[in-house]
């Protein structure tokens, strides 16, 4: 059995805002296997990105650190690593694409060039060979006539295309781990199918580890193996996307679920109302305390609730929540 | 049932802004292409399409806040709005509001929340102060907002309740239509299923009628009577939900719902991905015939010679597509 | 109700209280209001509580600061110089804010107009302002004084004439910006129209550089009446700051003091209105409010 790609004990990321310091990520711990498609799942504010950010080494400067806990990649513990030896990383064997595609190229520079310098600076590929790398990548993320479309601008290109130069960029160096920030969520429907479509094809090239941030519990279950739902920092629930999918065990994963309508095959004329999770997400001030921080919301609360964050609570199919009732959600 | 909007040709182009001093044709983008749709009283019509669709623009232009050239007729309860000015303008505002996408920036900052939802009842009715105050403490009771919330400013509010902050002012003045701009595409599930309740409830305790535009079908869905599909300006489909989403006629429509990410296992089975390559094309230099042709799996010869126009592929249906028209 | 029950009572905030929470955090910002309020006073107040005349001849001349009991010593005429500190201090303060009125008043103006309703209007307004940014704005103003006389009002139109462009492009430059805005578009929505729309809607949420803008310019007009005034081109009979300096430069050299002491005063203002001006920037700008 090998070791986990990847693997975040108790990790605690503190965030120093206005109001004093706040854990935005409380003792998270999870592993990331190799090959392995995972998801981390929740709404804005759960700290899902920050994880992200986490692992790259990313936080933002003065105002997030690693308060406590480890990071292992690959045996070799990341919140220990010096500025120098994470930058060896990023792009290398860790690389990142973001939400924003328009916002995440840099729009003075030609997309050939922007690929190349990822290959110039980890691979110390000469100009020539980056280049033609370059063409190769865009034919590989399926940019029609790569060779004219080189050296076009992030402008020239549309909301599709600047994604699939995001992901070449990322890929260029075939890193082992893809960490994907909502990568579809500013695109069209069918351009986000097509995305999809052609990360499965090139994961199953390369045999790179997906982690897939989202709040579309659809792009989960087209995407991953495995899920974490993220709720006000913490791991709400933990599992097999099916599994989950078919019986959650945390209240929260539940109303997510449920709360979203999905497309039916055969819609009747009656509509029900839609399941409404009430109130809204914790606000950073209310992190880290030693209480269920969804109670307030759940409909399932007991005293016990109020009383003491609860445990991780196992299941034989290897899913795990944490929620004093998750046997009986 | 009566039809309660009617809209009729409707086209609207943008002059493509040229620094030469005039000389030369001058150039338009088409935004909105001759689009024909009615709306019932009291139902929902979705509006579907991705970037480039023209829905927005299409919504806005009925609504009268679109600044491009706009040509054609919407007549609300029979009467042509569009060249509508001063007193009549200010009336058909009365009758037709508008939610918009963004909590964030539809909200002006530096007005209180009850100046907010007061606003259209400032510039648009002769209400008593008295009247006002009272009619804005029972919208904001109906949206679901706390009267005591009145004197908060747009950033003391989360996403969700700015929402319904621009709700309340929607209602303020009784319309008639609303115009729903992807009222919930910028909000959190958990709040989006808040807000659609919300929205149905409003519905049928106001009598009102919902023009949705909405890129999210699984929302679409649950929230329309009968859908438009619109592409690159064009409509290609409209139907009633059931026969949308249970057989859909135009290859657009089919591609688009098979694209839908799925957590139902059954149905992602059952539905094919039908995946349309490439990107739309370009809106200043559209191709000769039917504007899908350049994606659609099933194009053949005459779809670049001549565009399909709508025609009813059954009761209820319309379909603009050569190969699926059934003629 | 749905999402109330994680609610506390939440106090009103309006966005000038929270500008107002932002500044006082800033210590060089302060500091620069401190110094101002003390000057203000001492211009508004000084020539009540110090007997001194500016133009009362007392003394031997050149008499240095600290001798003969004149706390800033004598000018070349042997005019107490302490009392033209202070009572030089009300005009140069008054042109600074009349010239920056008159600059903001013409600047937001022309900029609100050409960001509304764009096109010729915006075409047209935009040339007269680069024909006026090109301007060599020294020789204009002395043009003007030249040729329409040296009063406080005259100086003042001069000093506004050319310093106007600054704020009438940073005035279009926000409108152009929030008038795509969708509280905009709703307020068109809800009735407002042409005028409502510029001054009630978008001017309130245009004014944060604005207002920036303004204060820098009282401090520039500041130091442009003491060039005016450094050339001679200036009313005689009113003292102020820039006007010892002008009639004392040409003894710099034997006894500087007579200058450096104005031009001190100018400097620590103008430093003043510069760091309330930054403070400003700080603390009404969004993007640095951490929500």
């Amino acid at each position: 059995m090998m070791d986990p790609l990847l693997k975040v004990e108790n990790l605690r990321i503190e965030l120093s805002t206005r109001a004093g310091v706040a854990p935005v990520i409380d003792d998270l711990s999870f592993e990331l296997g190799h090959n392995e498609s995972i998801s981390f799942v929740g709404e804005s504010g759960c700290g899902k990105s920050m994880t992200a950010l986490a692992i790259m080494g990313l936080l933002p400067e003065g105002i997030g650190k690693v308060a406590a806990g480890k990071i292992i990649f690959d045996g070799e513990d990341l919140t220990q690593a010096s500025e120098s030896r994470l930058r060896d990383l990023r792009g290398n064997d860790i690389s990142m694409i973001f939400q924003e595609p328009m916002t995440s190229l840099n729009p003075v520079y030609t997309v050939g060039e922007q690929i190349a310098e990822v290959l110039r600076e980890h691979q110390k590929l000469s100009k020539t060979a980056a280049h033609n790398a370059a063409i190769e990548l865009l034919d590989a993320v399926r940019i029609p006539n790569p060779k004219g479309r080189v050296n076009d601008y992030p402008f020239q290109m549309s909301g599709g295309q600047r994604q699939r130069v995001m992901i070449a960029i990322a890929l260029a160096c075939k890193p082992k781990i893809l960490i994907a920030d909502e990568p579809t969520t500013a695109l069209d429907v069918t351009v986000q199918a097509q995305i999809f479509d052609l990360l499965r094809d090139l994961r199953a090239q390369t045999g790179t580890s997906i982690i897939m941030i989202t709040h579309d519990m659809g792009a989960v279950a087209e995407m991953a193996e495995r899920m974490i739902v993220m709720y006000a920092g913490r791991k709400a629930e933990e599992g097999d996307v099916r599994q989950v999918i078919e019986h959650a065990r945390h209240p929260y994963t539940k109303g997510l679920i449920s709360c979203v309508p999905h497309i039916m095959a055969d819609p009747t004329l009656e509509r029900e109302e839609l399941t409404e999770i009430p109130g809204i997400v914790p606000g950073l001030a209310e992190f880290g305390q030693d209480r269920c921080l969804f109670a307030a919301r759940c409909n399932m609360v007991v005293d016990k609730c109020l009383g003491a964050r609860p445990h991780e609570v196992g299941f034989p199919n290897g899913q795990n929540a944490a929620c004093w009732r998750a046997e009986e959600v | 049932m009566a039809e309660l909007l009617e809209i009729e040709n409707l086209t609207v182009r943008f002059p493509i802004r040229k620094k030469d001093w005039g000389f030369g044709a001058k150039r338009y983008l088409t935004a909105v292409d001759h689009v024909d749709f009615t709306v019932k009283k009291g139902q929902t019509l979705a509006i579907v399409g991705e970037s480039g669709s023209g829905k927005t623009t299409a919504a806005l232009a009925i609504a009268r806040l679109v600044s491009g050239e706009t040509s054609g007729e919407v007549r609300l309860e029979g009467q042509n709005i569009l060249p509508l000015a001063q007193e009549d303008l200010k009336a058909m505002r009365r009758k037709v509001q508008v939610i918009f996408q963004d909590p964030y920036s539809s909200l002006n900052p530096r007005q209180r929340a009850e100046d907010i939802v007061r606003e259209p009842l400032d510039s648009l009715t002769d209400m008593t102060d008295a009247e006002k105050r009272e009619t804005v403490d029972d919208l904001f009771k109906a949206v679901g907002l706390r009267p005591e919330q009145k004197r908060l400013f747009p950033h003391q509010f989360s996403g969700g309740q700015r929402q319904r902050i621009g709700i309340a002012r929607a209602l303020s003045t009784r319309p008639e239509v609303i115009i729903c701009d992807e009222p919930v595409s910028a909000l959190d599930v958990a709040v989006q299923a808040q807000i659609l309740n919300l929205l149905r409830r409003l519905q049928a305790d106001f009598g009102l009628t919902y023009l949705f535009i909405s890129h999210d079908l699984g929302v679409v869905q649950h929230m329309s009577d009968s859908i438009t599909v619109m592409y690159m300006g064009k409509i290609v489909e409209h139907a009633d939900r059931i026969a949308l989403f249970s057989s859909p006629s135009h290859p657009y429509t089919e591609a688009l719902l098979s694209a839908v990410p799925t957590v139902d296992a059954e149905r992602r089975k059952e539905t094919k991905r039908i995946l349309i390559p490439g990107d739309p094309p370009d809106p200043l230099n559209m191709p000769k015939g039917c504007r899908f042709a350049s994606r659609c799996p099933i194009a053949q010869a005459q779809c670049t010679q001549s565009e399909p126009t709508l025609k009813p592929v059954r009761e209820g249906q319309l379909v603009a597509c050569h190969l699926r028209d059934g003629i | 109700m749905s999402d109330q029950m994680t609610e506390p009572t939440i106090k009103a905030q309006s966005p000038l209280s929270e500008a107002w929470d932002m500044f006082k955090r800033n210590h060089a910002a302060m500091a620069g209001l401190v110094v101002l309020i003390f000057i203000v006073f001492g211009a508004i107040f000084g020539p009540y509580l110090y007997p001194g005349q500016p133009f009362e001849m007392v003394w031997a001349p050149f008499s240095p600061p600290g001798v003969d009991g004149f706390l800033l010593g004598t000018d070349y005429l042997g005019r107490d110089l302490l009392a033209q500190i202070i009572h030089g201090a009300r005009v140069t303060l008054l042109i600074g804010l009349s010239a920056a009125i008159v600059t903001v008043v013409i600047g937001v103006t022309i900029g609100a107009l050409a960001g509304f309703y764009r096109g010729m209007v915006e075409e047209a307004l935009m040339r007269f302002t680069e024909f006026f940014q090109v301007l060599p704005t020294l020789l204009f103003s002395m043009v003007i004084v030249a040729l329409f006389g040296a009063s406080l009002p005259m100086i003042t139109f001069a000093i506004g004439i050319v310093s106007w462009t600054a704020v009438a492009r940073i005035t279009r430059s926000e409108f152009l910006r929030i008038r795509e805005l969708e509280y905009v578009m709703a307020s068109r929505a809800s009735g407002a129209s042409g005028l409502k729309l510029m001054f009630r809607v978008i001017l309130p949420n245009a004014l944060p550089p604005i207002i920036v803008q303004s204060a820098l310019m009282v401090g520039s007009a500041i130091l442009f009446e003491a060039g005016l005034s450094f050339l001679g081109l200036t009313d005689p009979n009113v003292i102020s700051w820039g006007q010892v300096i002008g009639s004392n430069r040409q003894y710099i050299l034997e006894s500087s003091f007579t200058v450096t002491i104005p031009g001190l005063a100018i400097f620590i203002t103008v430093l003043a209105i510069s760091l309330v001006g930054d403070g400003l920037n700080d603390a009404l700008n969004p993007k640095l409010r951490q929500r």
